[in-house]
C-alpha cells in the first residue's frame, strides 16, 4: 500500500509542529523518519495512524484519502515507543486482541497468534504477562500484535529507543530481515542516525516540522541538501568564507562551488575524514597546530587550531596514516581538504523533498 | 484534588523507617551508633507516646466505648436491640439506599473520569471542580435543598403530589439526599488515577480496531478496577452512614424512613443508651470492614506496582 | 488533489470514542444532582427581600451560632495541625509495635458514620464518661459546652491534616537531612530548617480541609453539644431548626451564609493545593 502525504501541517496550541510536509512512499518500502527530538516526526506518525488530525493537508493510502477514516478503520499497524502492551493480558491475548475485537472464530485466532509468535520467536512466552518480559521481548510482542491483521502499513515510533545497545543492534537486524520477508510498507521514527541508515531503504530527514531531505542513506550522506542535514549526519568542520561566481573562498583557499550563484557569504563544510594531513605545505592546504591526538580504536581523531578559524578543527585519520606522520601535540602540519560542501549563508531551504545536490 | 481520603493513587510504598535498634546480642549490650538522620531514642519514644496519647483520647476511646456500651448487659441484650423490628427496618432501608445510590454514583464517576481524563475541552476543569462540591456543603444543606425541590411546597412539590409520589418524608427523598452527598467519591478516586495512567493502551486498542465499549471493557476497566473498587467502598461507607442530609429529609418516621444512623439517634434521644450503642456497633462494624478493605486494596496496589517497577528497563 | 487549505479547528481534542456519551452523562448528572438543587436554594430566599432577610441572618441567635461554628471549627483545625503533624511524623518515621493498627485508626473518623461518632464522643467526655470523669474535678466541662463542640470537630478533622502531611514526609528525600547533618546541623535544627518548610504547604492545606469539613459538620456535634441556643447551637443545627418550623426562607438565608463561607474556603483550598504542588516542584 503506497502512502502519499501532501502539505500536512499541524500546530499544538498555536505552536507549529509540522509545516507543509509532503512525502511519497511507494508500496513495500521501509522508510525512516530521522531527526532531532521535537522535529515533528512522532506527530506525523500519529497523524498517519489517525491518532491526531492534521490542521491542513492530505494523507492517502493506495491513492485513497483517509481523512474520513478513524484510527479504528484504517487498519494500520502501530508500534508505540513504550510498547503500550495491555498489562493485564498475556502475550497471546495481546497478540490476538485485534482479531478478538473483530470477532474472529477462536481457532482462527489461535492459529494466527501461534504463527505470529513463531515469527517473533516468542512462542514459549505466550502465557507470560508483559511485566515478566524483558524490553526486547516486549517490543517483539508489540510488533506481533501490530501485525495480527496483516496490515498493509506498519508504523513504528522509536521502536528501539528504550532498549540497551546490544539488544538494539539485534532487533535492528531482525526488523530488517522481517521486512524483507513480509514487504509491508513501513515507516519508523528514530533520532539515531546509525539505526536509520542500517535499517531503511530511504531516509527522510526532518527538522523543526519541515522535511529537509529524502533519499537513500548513502545519497543523503554524500549529498546533503542543507547545512542541517550535513551537521545532523555526523561531525563536520565549518569554515566561513564567501562565494563569488561559482567559486568559494576560505582564507587563501579556493574551491569549486558550481551551484552557488552571485556573491554572498558562505559556509564551507568539510567532514573530518575528508581532510588530508601533510607535514609539508602543498597547494590548496593551510597550516594548523596539533592540540590533541585521540586514539579511538580503529581511527584516530586529531584536534587542531588554525589561525583565523574559531574553535577546534577535527580531522579523522586511520591508524596507519597517523603512525606514518607520528603526530605530537604542538606540531605544525598542513591540512588539505579533499571534498567540501558549500552552502551560501543566506538560505531558506524549501520544504519539499527536492534534494538540491551541490 | 487531594482530600483527606488517602487515595490509592497517592499512597506510595512506606519506606521502612529506621529499624528498631538491635537488642543487645547475647547479653552484651552493644550500642549501635546512631545514623545521622535518626532521632535520639528518648526523643523518639516521647514523641510516640505523645502521639499515642492524642490518638487514644480522641479516637481509640470513642471507638472502644461503642463496643463496650453495646455489649453492656451481654450479648442477649445486644441481639434484642439489633433484631428489633424497627432496627431491622432501618437496616433494610440503609441497604436499599446503598444499593440504589452506589451504582448510580459509580456510573457517574466512570463517565466523568472518562470525559475528564481522555479528552481536553473548554470547561473541563470546571466540571472537575464541581465534582468536589458536596465536600464544601454541609450535609444539612444538601438535605435542605432536597426539601426545597421535592417538598410539598417545593418546586416539584405540586407536580409530584398530583402524581401521588411522595419524595420528602419518604424513601425516595432519603435516596436522593444520599446520592447528592456521595456522588464525588468514585469520580475523585478514578480521575487522578486515570490521569496518571495515560491513554497509550487505549490508543493502541483503538488502532487495533476496537470499538469504544470494547476499549472500555477490555482495556480500561481491568486497569482501573482497584481504584474503582476503592471508590465504591468509600461511597458505600458514606452512603450507609450519612446522617445530616437524611435527617432533614426523612421525617424520622419509625420503621419507614429511618436509616440506621437515624434509628441510633432516635434510640439515643429516648435514653435507650444500650440499644443505641448496640445498633451503632453495626455501623462501627461497617467502618471496620471499610478500613480493612482499604488496607487490603492498598496492599494489592503496592504489590502490583512493585511488579510493574521491576519491569521497566529504563 | 484537493491539498486543502482548510484549517480544521477542533474544540475537543482526543481520538478515543465516547466523548459525547461520557460528557453528556456527567453534565446531566452534575446538573441534576448539584446545580439544580443549589440554585433552588438561591432562588428560595430571594422570595424575601433583603430588608426582611437581614433580621434573620443577623439575629442574636444566628450570630451566636456563627461565632460558635466558626470559632470552634477554627480552634479544632488549629489543634489538629501540631497534633496531626506529630502523628504523621511518628507514623512516617518510626517503627513501633502496633504501628499499622494506629495507621488504620487515623482513618476511623473519616469512615465512621457521624451519628456513631457523636454518641461515642458524648459517652467518653460526659460527666461520668471515661475521660470526662477526670476532667470534672478540674472544673473542665467537656460535654454540653463549646469545648465539647471543639473536641468533636477535632475528631472529625483529624485525618485531614495527617493524611495530607504523611505522604509528604514519606516522600521527603533522606539526602536533604543527610546533607544538613554533614553541614553540622543537629536534629532539631534540621527539623526546623529543612523538614518543617517542606511540610508547611501540606499542613496548611490540611488545616483548610479540616476547617471546611468542620464548618458543615452536623452529626458528630449535635450529641455532645447539647444544642442550647445562644451557647452551644451550631449553625447547621439552626438551619435544621428553622426547617422544622417550616421557616424555609429563614433556613435558606442562614444556609446561604454557610454556603458562601464554604465556597470561599473551597476556593482557597484549590489555590492552596496549587501552591503546594508548585512548592513540591521546587523541593
Amino acid at each position: 500500500m503506497s502512502i502519499e502525504i501532501r502539505g500536512v501541517s499541524k500546530a499544538f496550541a498555536g505552536h507549529p509542529v509540522l509545516r507543509d510536509v509532503s512525502i511519497d512512499i511507494p508500496d513495500g518500502e521501509l522508510v525512516a523518519l530521522l531527526g532531532p527530538s521535537g522535529c515533528g516526526k512522532t506527530t506525523l506518525l500519529r497523524i498517519l495512524a489517525g491518532l491526531e488530525v492534521a490542521d491542513r493537508g492530505e494523507v492517502r493510502y493506495g491513492g485513497q484519502d483517509v481523512a474520513t477514516r478513524t484510527a479504528r478503520e484504517r487498519n494500520v499497524g502501530l508500534v508505540f515507543q513504550h510498547y503500550a502492551l495491555f498489562r493485564h493480558m498475556t502475550v497471546a491475548d495481546n497478540v490476538g486482541f485485534a482479531l478478538k475485537v473483530r470477532k474472529a472464530p477462536r481457532p482462527e485466532i489461535r492459529a494466527r497468534v501461534d504463527e505470529l509468535l513463531r515469527l517473533v520467536q516468542l512462542h514459549d512466552q505466550r502465557d507470560r504477562y508483559p511485566h515478566q518480559l524483558s524490553g526486547g521481548q516486549r517490543q517483539r510482542v508489540a510488533l506481533a500484535r501490530a501485525l495480527a491483521t496483516s496490515p498493509r502499513i506498519l508504523l513504528l515510533d522509536e521502536p528501539f529507543g528504550a532498549l540497551d545497545a546490544r539488544v538494539r543492534q539485534e532487533l535492528r537486524r531482525w526488523l530488517r530481515g522481517l521486512h524483507d520477508e513480509l514487504h509491508v510498507t513501513s515507516i519508523f521514527v528514530t533520532h539515531d542516525q546509525e539505526e536509520a541508515f542500517e535499517v531503511a531503504d530511504r531516509v527522510v530527514l526532518m527538522n523543526a516540522g519541515r522535511v529537509e531531505q529524502v533519499g537513500p542513506p548513502a545519497q543523503v550522506f554524500e549529498n546533503p541538501a542543507s547545512p542541517f542535514v550535513m551537521r545532523f549526519l555526523g561531525a563536520v568542520n565549518v569554515f566561513h568564507g564567501h562565494v563569488d561566481g561559482g567559486r568559494a573562498f576560505v582564507h587563501d583557499l579556493e574551491f569549486a562551488a558550481p551551484s552557488a550563484h552571485g556573491r554572498s557569504t558562505a559556509h564551507v563544510y568539510v567532514r573530518p575524514h575528508d581532510i588530508d594531513v601533510h607535514r609539508a605545505a602543498l597547494p590548496g592546504s593551510f597550516a594548523a597546530r596539533v592540540v590533541r591526538v585521540l586514539a579511538l580504536g580503529a581511527a584516530v581523531r586529531v584536534e587542531l587550531t588554525a589561525p583565523g578559524h574559531a574553535g577546534a578543527l577535527e580531522v579523522e585519520l586511520d591508524a596507519r596514516r597517523t603512525e606514518a606522520l607520528s603526530l605530537v601535540p604542538g606540531d605544525v602540519v598542513h591540512l588539505a581538504p579533499r571534498r567540501v560542501r558549500v552552502f551560501p549563508a543566506v538560505e531558506r531551504q524549501s520544504d519539499s523533498l527536492t534534494a538540491s545536490g551541490l | 484534588m487531594s482530600g483527606a481520603a488517602s487515595s490509592l493513587a497517592r499512597r506510595e510504598v512506606v519506606a521502612a523507617p529506621d529499624a528498631v535498634p538491635l537488642a543487645g546480642l547475647a547479653g552484651a549490650a552493644r550500642r549501635r551508633p546512631r545514623r545521622a538522620t535518626e532521632d535520639p531514642a528518648p526523643v523518639k519514644w516521647a514523641l510516640v507516646a505523645a502521639a499515642l496519647c492524642f490518638l487514644a483520647s480522641l479516637v481509640l476511646a470513642p471507638a472502644a466505648v461503642v463496643l463496650v456500651e453495646a455489649l453492656r448487659g451481654g450479648f442477649g441484650l445486644w441481639w434484642k436491640a439489633v433484631a428489633d423490628p424497627d432496627a431491622r427496618a432501618a437496616i433494610r432501608l440503609t441497604l436499599l439506599v446503598s444499593v440504589l445510590a452506589v451504582p448510580l454514583n459509580a456510573a457517574f464517576g466512570v463517565a466523568a473520569a472518562w470525559s475528564a481524563t481522555r479528552f481536553r475541552y473548554p470547561g473541563r476543569s470546571v466540571l472537575v471542580a464541581l465534582i468536589d462540591l458536596p465536600f464544601g456543603v454541609s450535609p444539612v444543606i444538601s438535605g435542605m435543598v432536597t426539601v426545597f425541590l421535592f417538598g410539598a411546597r417545593g418546586w416539584f412539590g405540586p407536580w409530584l403530589a398530583a402524581h401521588g409520589v411522595r419524595v420528602v418524608f419518604a424513601v425516595p427523598g432519603v435516596v436522593l439526599a444520599t446520592v447528592f452527598v456521595t456522588f464525588p467519591f468514585v469520580a475523585r478516586e478514578l480521575i487522578p488515577f486515570m490521569e496518571a495512567q495515560g491513554t497509550e493502551e487505549e490508543e493502541a486498542a483503538l488502532v487495533l480496531g476496537a470499538s469504544g465499549w470494547q476499549i472500555f471493557s477490555r482495556v480500561t476497566l481491568p486497569n482501573v478496577k482497584w481504584s474503582l473498587l476503592y471508590g465504591v467502598i468509600l461511597c458505600n461507607a458514606r452512603a450507609m452512614g450519612e446522617f445530616g442530609a437524611v435527617s432533614v429529609v426523612s421525617g424520622h418516621i419509625r420503621g419507614v424512613t429511618n436509616t440506621l444512623p437515624l434509628h441510633v439517634e432516635n434510640l439515643y434521644s429516648e435514653y435507650a443508651f444500650q440499644a443505641a450503642f448496640a445498633v451503632a456497633s453495626l455501623l462501627f462494624l461497617l467502618a471496620a470492614v471499610t478500613l480493612s478493605a482499604k488496607k487490603t486494596l492498598e496492599w494489592t496496589q503496592r504489590t502490583s506496582r512493585r511488579d510493574a517497577a521491576h519491569r521497566s528497563p529504563r | 488533489m484537493t491539498g486543502g487549505a482548510r484549517p480544521r479547528r477542533r474544540l475537543v481534542s482526543g481520538v478515543l470514542p465516547g466523548f459525547g456519551l461520557s460528557t453528556g452523562v456527567a453534565v446531566l448528572y452534575l446538573g441534576v444532582v448539584v446545580l439544580v438543587p443549589l440554585s433552588a436554594l438561591a432562588l428560595r430566599h430571594s422570595a424575601l427581600s433583603c430588608r426582611e432577610l437581614w433580621p434573620i441572618v443577623a439575629s442574636p441567635r444566628a450570630l451566636a451560632s456563627y461565632r460558635l461554628s466558626f470559632g470552634a471549627s477554627l480552634a479544632a483545625a488549629a489543634v489538629n495541625v501540631p497534633c496531626g503533624v506529630l502523628v504523621a511524623w511518628v507514623l512516617a518515621r518510626y517503627a513501633f509495635p502496633g504501628r499499622s493498627l494506629v495507621d488504620a485508626l487515623v482513618d476511623l473518623p473519616f469512615a465512621l458514620p457521624t451519628a456513631v461518632s457523636g454518641i461515642a464522643l458524648t459517652a467518653v467526655y460526659s460527666r461520668n464518661g471515661w475521660i470526662g470523669r477526670w476532667l470534672e474535678p478540674l472544673g473542665v466541662r467537656a460535654a454540653f459546652s463549646p469545648l465539647g463542640v471543639t473536641i468533636a470537630l477535632t475528631f472529625i478533622g483529624l485525618p485531614f491534616v495527617i493524611r495530607t502531611v504523611q505522604p509528604v514526609l514519606e516522600d521527603l528525600d533522606a539526602e536533604l537531612e543527610e546533607a544538613a547533618a554533614t553541614l553540622g546541623a543537629g536534629r532539631w535544627h534540621t527539623f526546623r530548617r529543612v523538614i518543617l518548610p517542606a511540610i508547611v504547604p501540606a499542613a496548611v492545606t490540611g488545616f483548610a480541609l479540616a476547617f471546611a469539613r468542620a464548618l458543615g459538620e452536623y452529626g458528630s456535634v449535635v450529641f455532645i453539644s447539647g444544642n442550647m441556643p445562644m451557647r452551644t447551637e451550631i449553625a447547621p443545627l439552626l438551619v435544621m431548626t428553622r426547617l422544622e418550623a417550616y421557616d424555609y426562607a429563614g433556613a435558606a438565608a442562614i444556609a446561604n451564609v454557610l454556603l458562601v463561607t464554604s465556597f470561599a474556603l473551597l476556593l482557597a483550598i484549590h489555590r492552596l493545593q496549587r501552591w503546594t504542588r508548585s512548592r513540591a516542584g521546587l523541593a
